[in-house]
């Protein structure tokens, strides 16, 4: 990726650029970067947008937006590589993000990845081959009221044990067992 | 808008509310059980039972007790109220309410029975609280700006913009004694006057809305309560140090905060709350949102301020201090949303009030996040001075399920464990320093006789390894060493050696890491070997080679350098 990005980077541009304007999800986002004025500082808030957008950053995407902003691209992956919130990678067709939060830890959060590590046949950050789960953790999602809780393609559920996760992930991991 | 304008709204406000208000909490927890359900099916009860023009179902804030969730409360105004309570006031509470449960609710309005749980407010949960920053949180409608204006809303901000000087301003934020409610309490006062003092023509204030401390959701429950307290306490800020510009920097992990806030932000902009000539004063101030995008490090102000600026959040090393040279190299006023929303109350009822409230050293109250092995979990907001057995038992009703409270846990990954001898301390800012843990934002985390010690200070380690911003050594490598130490002793693998090389480790980490994330990792191991020291040394090995001193003996009784630390209470 980092080769990619700073040896063809002059290249790729027209490419880049060619692959933009066939494609709408390019323009919600240049008009989306025209409402915060080109502005360099916004470069977080524009990365925000397109993760919404296209749902990961893929190369293509940093160096448009980059191109856009006037930044350098290694200031743009440097960015998007830090913040936990951006991945670089595509997600799976659904998510389940598994609270590792101090109080969600002491009520079995991690009973409750294990057992969804176990079933799905992934680890925490990783995606089935078969593209429908994401598994991930959160550091604290702020519900400890409800501990331990699970996300479930954006819904937040209180109080899960390892028995009640593995019955909302029927259907999402069930292929073949 | 001028003070006619706003006198009018609270009045119009309050002269259309109807003989009995149903309060829905609509605050993130009691949303994830399905409170929105609730809260429609409510509204059409209401409908169905031709009460309109008597019932208003209003969507609130936290109503603190999260465990119980959703919460429903019914309170009535004027004559002819009939929920079982003479006269107005709030009235039942009910818990765990479905949205089946709604008609028969309904019913009670008109002498029928219901079968729902019902919660005590007579509880000591809730009598024992005193509510400053929470006041409004439960009571008013986060999503409508007229709600928070009949709470008396927005007049601290007219006061203060019509009849008083900044250094009016100031001298009230000092003789309050508020302390800044992000971790450290450092004297609020203080710094806007430092701000103030600069010369520069450019200033900022910045709202730190980056609860990243795990087990923490005191301020995630104030943005979506009560978002218009704090952007009223940043404007009387920015007023008072001389700044035109605000910054709100909140987790990407609250997308309900989030959408509270930009409503807010925007009502407040439609009446002229924000934006130029406020109450037709010459002062101009703005506020833009900026999310985060999950780095623990961005609590920390410099790192904070780098990512406002679109950067990865790194921190530097001061000073020099963001009063002096901040965002974008301008003086900048950085403090916690907690600070803010105790900003107007203090105006509005005075500094000697506040300062009357707490202990000598510690003024105000202090919110606090209940999480964990405990029977109540929710929020709190209690006088400083508590005592932590008074929170912990009489309030949050002790462990369930019959277990023992062994330790206490404030200030997330920064902070330590308290041992359940020192249940008798006090909670303020230098009681909790003294027993070698920290304030922090708010988060108590309890633990019962089931939970390892060195299992906890591990999952810190992990925490703050993984969080480490790279950029100095001491916490980019120590983290990261402390946490295979921790991994080899819980593996029973380590000898007394290692132990002593976790604990030189503490120290390097400790005093040589360039902010705050790296300072206070330590903390949490330092804590449990000072209160916990035998669960460690039940882990250690023998060492074949010969220990430095004190071989740790294999099984049970292993007696590493040092002992454990008997808590003494103070006084």
């Amino acid at each position: 990726m980092i080769a990619t990005l700073s040896t063809k980077k002059k290249n790729r541009l027209p490419q880049v650029l060619e692959h933009a304007s066939g494609d709408k999800r390019f323009k919600i986002l240049e008009a989306h970067i025209k409402k915060l004025q080109f502005k360099q500082d916004a470069l977080i808030e524009v990365l925000h947008k397109a993760q919404e957008l296209f749902g990961y950053l893929e190369d293509d995407l940093l160096l448009f937006i980059a191109y856009r902003l006037k930044l350098p691209t290694s200031r743009v992956y440097g960015v998007a590589t830090f913040y936990h919130f951006f991945t670089l990678k595509p997600k799976g067709r659904h998510t389940c993000v598994v609270c590792m939060g101090t109080a969600c830890y002491v009520r079995g959060a991690d009973k409750v990845l294990a057992a969804v590590e176990d079933k799905a046949r992934i680890k925490a950050g990783e995606t089935t081959p078969d593209g429908e789960l994401s598994l991930l953790t959160a550091r604290c999602i702020g519900a400890c009221g409800l501990a331990p809780a699970v996300v479930y393609d954006g819904t937040v559920t209180p109080r899960q044990t390892p028995d009640t996760a593995l019955e909302k992930l029927k259907g999402w991991v069930d292929h073949g067992h | 808008m001028v003070i006619d304008d706003l006198i009018e709204i609270a009045e119009k406000e309050r002269a259309a509310r109807k003989k009995y208000v149903i309060r829905c909490c609509m605050a993130a927890g009691c949303m994830s059980s399905d409170s929105k359900g609730v809260k429609e099916a409510l509204g059409k009860a209401v409908k169905e039972a031709g009460l309109e023009d008597q019932v208003e179902v209003r969507g609130v804030g936290c109503m603190k007790l999260c465990c119980q969730g959703p919460l429903v409360q019914v309170d009535s105004h004027g004559e002819g109220a009939t929920v079982e309570v003479s006269g107005d006031g709030p009235g039942p509470l009910y818990q765990k309410v479905t949205p089946e449960d709604a008609a028969s609710l309904i019913g009670t309005l008109k002498g029928g029975q219901t079968k729902v749980q019902r919660g005590d407010p007579k509880a000591p949960f809730f009598t024992e609280q005193m509510s400053i920053v929470l006041a409004n949180s439960g009571i008013v409608d986060p999503e409508r700006i007229e709600s928070y204006i009949a709470a008396e809303g927005y007049q601290a901000l007219h006061d203060v913009l019509r009849e008083m000087t900044p250094k009016e301003v100031l001298d009230a934020m000092i003789k309050s004694g508020l302390r800044g409610r992000g971790g450290a309490g450092y004297p609020t006062g203080l710094k806007w006057a430092t701000v103030a003092k600069t010369a520069s023509q450019q200033k900022y204030v910045i709202c730190n809305a980056d609860e990243g401390d795990p087990g923490a959701f005191m301020d995630r429950s104030v943005l979506e309560s009560d978002p218009h307290s704090v952007l009223e306490g940043m404007a009387i800020a920015a007023y008072a140090v001389g700044a035109g510009q605000g910054f709100i920097y909140v987790r990407a992990e609250y997308p309900l905060a989030i959408s509270r806030l930009q409503t807010a932000i925007k009502q407040a902009k439609q009446h002229g709350l924000l934006g130029s000539g406020i109450f037709e004063s010459p002062f101009n101030f703005n506020i833009d949102l900026r999310i985060g995008a999950g780095a623990f490090v961005c609590g920390e102000e410099t790192a904070l301020m780098a990512s406002v600026e679109g950067k990865r959040g790194a921190p530097r090393p001061r000073p020099p201090f963001p009063a002096e040279s901040g965002l974008w190299s301008c003086p900048t006023l950085i403090n916690n949303v907690e600070t803010f929303a105790n900003v107007a109350p203090i105006i509005r009822k005075g500094a000697d009030w506040f300062a009357g409230i707490g202990t000598e050293k510690s003024k105000g109250t202090k919110v606090f996040a209940l999480a964990g092995k405990i029977t109540n979990t929710g929020l709190i907001e209690v006088p400083m001075g508590t005592t932590l057995r008074k929170i912990v038992e009489t309030m949050g009703g002790g462990a369930p399920d019959g277990g023992k409270i062994k330790a206490v846990q404030t200030g997330g990954p920064s902070g330590g464990c308290i041992p359940a001898a020192a249940l008798d301390t006090t909670v303020d800012y230098d009681s909790l320093t003294k027993l070698g843990s920290i304030m922090g934002s708010g988060g108590m985390i309890v633990m019962d006789d089931t939970t390892r010690m060195v299992d906890v200070a591990r999952f810190f380690m992990e925490f703050c390894m993984d969080e480490s911003c790279g950029k100095c050594i001491p916490c980019r490598a120590g983290t990261v060493q402390m946490h295979g130490l921790l991994t080899k002793i819980l593996g029973r693998k380590a000898t007394a050696r290692d132990l002593q090389k976790l604990e030189e480790l503490c120290d390097m980490v400790k005093n040589t890491s360039l902010c705050g994330l790296g300072q206070t990792a330590p903390n949490p191991v330092l804590s449990t070997l000072r209160f916990f020291r035998k669960e460690y040394t039940e882990l250690l090995q023998e060492d074949i080679y010969g220990g430095p001193s004190g071989n740790g003996h294999g099984n049970g009784n292993g007696n590493g350098n040092g002992t454990e630390e008997a808590f003494a209470p103070m006084i």
